[in-house]
């Protein structure tokens, strides 16, 4: 009996590692090869205290970074295994040869936002691509022991699951139409929900939110769906958002908007401390409020001249050319326009501290799943959070694996959503589920989605993806990390918790649920 | 800017191919990627004969050149069609049709996979942890960004699908594996590498100046060579 882990990304890779290297076998199923999945994508760099830059960082530090940084709003007992965690991690894809530049005390680490140390090593502002490419060739090891079966080109069609207990999954060859039933515990790391806001994100038009939508429909809890990060430098190209990695204010990029006429680094003014390398959420919000003071401007630009030659060959050569072939701007001798874009969903797939989804033998981990980040994430803690939660996910399949599982095909039929429909539900969540919101635009958009009219099952529960989106975002009455509610400025402490949203008798239930107290041990 | 775009569709694989015309206004800043994201949300877009055109399948997945997935041929040059811009097409007839080198699966989609299927037959894997040395920082990092998109291949004159060499598709990531080997932990990649990529390879370079990400390709198949032939390992 197999495992089936849908996706393979960082995190349904290190999923199928973990269990192979355990000797247990996996089917790994993607919608296209793991060479094209958004992982490839990441850039600025991956967090763990390896402490090499001689400044005295702890695993507590990146805790309490992370806490921060998410507002309270994470499992802390989760956290504190992926930070205790993530220096190994590292260590491991070194051995796997991913060529991180070293110094005397290990593996160079830089600057990132929200956090107090140098604590993210990174190889150029390609560390995503570093990542796979030794991920995949580990994997292709055990591809050749049998112990990983690849489905390539697969999507899900539906999971197998019946009185709250998931015995397979249903996929689809998008090649051949052929449809293949998996029995067993299924792990489920298909990535962010960038298909809500098609041409809004910087991330890959592969992830469709499908499974989200899927995982909705079947009953499966999903949580914190209004916690959704505008990154703070994107530019927009031809069909999408372009980041701007964070790793160009890491390496001393600064913020500014002219005011009457003069630059206004407004970033160092209000915050001396972190100053641009504030949390996501913070800089997006003051970028949203200074662009609208009267005396300001409106564009807000990245001033990158200032940093030394040295580093741009040796940790920003890849960053450089983007901004050259995409703006026709060499940031070495010209600050570059820079605005928000929607870049990562911290929100997801319930799960707790094990990874276990609300039904039985399901499993979910990375960008996908709702974990460590809170309302906020930091920079440099997906890509380790997707490592580590597929590593975690594994581990708790095996703890309770049980072979009696059957799964059958239910026949449903396999949908798609329309590339218009697709289309039409972005442009009302874009318009609505800004930096800012509140309550009458929510409601608005509420209302403008349940005018759609949705041709096929896949496109009715996108649409209800989209509205319990909308609705989690009008049922919390604060302010907190990525969700700021122009109604309701304030953090609420009777708000830290969970926003979680199930489906009951076909009516969206949504409910608040505590975290857990962090352990003392 | 005014296109006549002109594309080779296929239903499935076991279907003819066919021709098919249509004029179209697009921004001449449009990638070809947004093109066709364009064409498939157009409501009642019908071809230069008056017939519908119908949902014209194609494959992407970053829009940002990082992933290789939206590889086609276009006016008869494999490229990304996310890294194309309509601007470049001054004649404004577009022609956009699927490599030839892979099967067809239908419309500008084709079946890649025997690409990650070469990789497994040649072992490219560690087996043992990485042995990193300062001269092969950067041929790492250039090798490892490979996006596995399939242009190298359209264009060589000895890579087909079912033949038995592998092309620079192959040794790109082999090179990476290979700089990482010590002397002493030699393995199965270096004789599978000499077996189908070595002896197949004409040297004549027309993947050279191809490949998409910029890829020094010639010196991953000079360092591949030096390994997995000559055994000139990289020393600390
Ligand atoms: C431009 C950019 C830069 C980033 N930079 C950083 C960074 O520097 N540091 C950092 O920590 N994070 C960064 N991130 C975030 C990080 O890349 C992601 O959060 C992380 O890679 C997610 O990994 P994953 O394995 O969960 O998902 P993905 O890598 O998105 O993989 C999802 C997988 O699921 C498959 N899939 C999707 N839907 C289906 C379906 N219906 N059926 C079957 N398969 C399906 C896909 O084919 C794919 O294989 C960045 C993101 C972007 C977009
Ligand atoms: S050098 Fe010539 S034969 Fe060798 S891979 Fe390149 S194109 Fe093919
Ligand atoms: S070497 Fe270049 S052209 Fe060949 S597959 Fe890799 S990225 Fe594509
Ligand atoms: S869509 Fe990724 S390279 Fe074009």
């Amino acid at each position: 009996m197999s495992i089936t882990i849908i996706g393979a990304g960082l995190a349904g890779l290190s999923a199928a590692l973990t269990l192979a290297e355990q000797g247990f076998a996996s089917n790994l199923v993607s919608a296209q090869a793991s060479e094209r999945a958004q992982s490839v994508m990441a850039e600025g760099g991956i967090n763990a205290c390896l402490n090499t830059m001689d400044e005295d960082d702890t695993v507590e530090n990146h805790f309490e970074d992370t806490m921060r940084g998410g507002v309270y709003l994470a499992d802390p007992n989760a956290v504190q295994g992926l930070c205790t965690h993530a220096p190994e991690i590292v260590r491991k894809f070194y051995a796997l040869g991913v060529p991180f530049p070293t110094n005397e005390n290990g593996i160079i680490q830089r600057n990132f936002g929200g956090q107090k140390k140098k604590r993210t090593a990174f190889v150029k502002s390609s560390t995503g691509k570093m990542l796979m490419t030794a991920l995949i060739d580990e994997v292709r090891k055990y591809e050749a022991k049998g112990l990983v079966t690849r489905y390539p080109h697969h999507r899900l069609v539906s999971l197998a699951i019946h009185e709250n207990k998931c015995s397979g999954a249903v996929i689809i060859d998008t090649y051949s139409r052929q449809r293949t039933v998996l029995s067993g515990g299924v792990i489920l790391a298909s990535g962010g929900m960038s298909g809500l806001f098609d041409g809004l994100t910087t991330g890959t038009t592969q992830n469709t939110a499908e499974t989200a939508a899927l995982c909705l429909e079947q009953g499966v809890a999903l949580a914190n769906l209004e916690f959704i990060q505008y990154h703070p430098t994107t530019i927009g190209i031809s069909g999408k958002r372009l980041l701007i990695s964070e790793a160009a204010r890491g390496e001393g990029g600064r913020l500014f908007v002219r005011r009457n006429g003069t630059p206004w680094y407004f970033m160092e003014e209000k915050y001396p401390e972190l100053k641009n390398l504030m949390p996501r959420d913070v800089v997006s919000a003051e970028m949203v409020t200074v662009t609208a003071m009267s005396d300001c401007e409106k564009q807000v630009y990245l001033d990158m001249t200032g940093i030394d030659k040295t580093v741009w060959k040796s940790r920003l050569s890849d960053l450089r050319e983007q901004c050259i072939h995409y703006l026709d701007i060499d940031p070495v001798k010209q600050p570059i326009p820079v605005s928000p874009g929607i870049h990562y969903f911290m929100g997801g797939i319930w799960v707790d501290e094990q990874h276990r989804t609300s039904a039985k033998y399901l499993y979910a981990a990375g960008e996908g799943a709702c974990q460590y980040h809170g309302a906020n994430r930091l920079g440099g803690n997906s890509l380790l959070g997707a490592v580590y939660g597929g590593q975690t996910a594994a581990r708790t399949v095996i703890s309770e694996m049980n072979p009696s599982l059957r799964a059958t095909d239910d026949d449903v039929a396999y949908t798609e959503v329309s590339p218009r429909f697709r289309a039409a539900v972005s442009a009302v969540l874009g318009k609505y589920l800004k930096i800012l919101r509140e309550e009458t635009e929510l409601r608005e958009a509420i209302r403008v989605l349940q005018e759609l009219q949705p041709q096929n099952d896949a496109e009715e529960r996108l649409l209800r993806l989209a509205e319990a989106t909308a609705k989690s975002a009008l049922f919390r009455t604060e302010s907190r990390g990525a969700h700021r509610r122009t109604d309701y400025p304030e953090t609420d402490a009777s708000w830290q918790q969970q926003t979680v949203v199930i489906l009951r008798d076909n009516e969206l239930c949504i409910t608040r649920r505590k975290l857990p107290e962090r352990r003392t041990s | 800017m005014k296109l006549i775009i002109e594309i080779l569709r296929q239903r499935d694989s076991a279907s003819e191919p066919y021709r098919q015309k249509i004029s179209y206004e697009a921004p001449p800043e449009d990638t070809v990627a947004t093109l066709l994201s364009k064409l498939n949300r157009e409501q009642e877009l019908t071809d230069m004969t008056g017939k519908p055109v119908g949902r014209i399948e194609w494959q992407c997945s970053c829009l940002q050149k990082k992933c290789g997935s939206c590889a086609m041929r276009v006016n008869g040059v494999p490229r990304l069609a996310c890294d194309t811009k309509l601007s470049e097409c001054k004649s404004g007839k577009l022609l956009l049709e699927p490599l030839r080198k892979f099967p067809t699966v239908c419309d500008l989609v084709v079946d890649r996979s025997v690409m990650m299927t070469h990789l497994l037959s040649i072992h490219n894997w560690l087996e043992q942890s990485a042995h990193h040395t300062g001269k092969a920082l950067e041929l790492c990092y250039d090798a490892s960004r490979c996006l596995q998109c399939g242009c190298c291949l359209e264009v060589c004159p000895n890579f087909f699908a079912e033949g038995d060499f592998y092309g620079a598709a192959a040794f790109v990531p082999a090179s990476r594996v290979l700089s990482q080997l010590r002397r002493e932990q030699p393995q199965d990649l270096s004789e599978f590498y000499r077996r189908n990529v070595y002896n197949g390879c004409g040297k004549s370079l027309s993947c050279r100046d191809i490949c998409p990400a910029g890829i020094d390709i010639e010196q991953k198949l000079a360092t591949s060579n030096a390994v997995a032939v000559w055994k000139r390992y990289f020393k600390k």
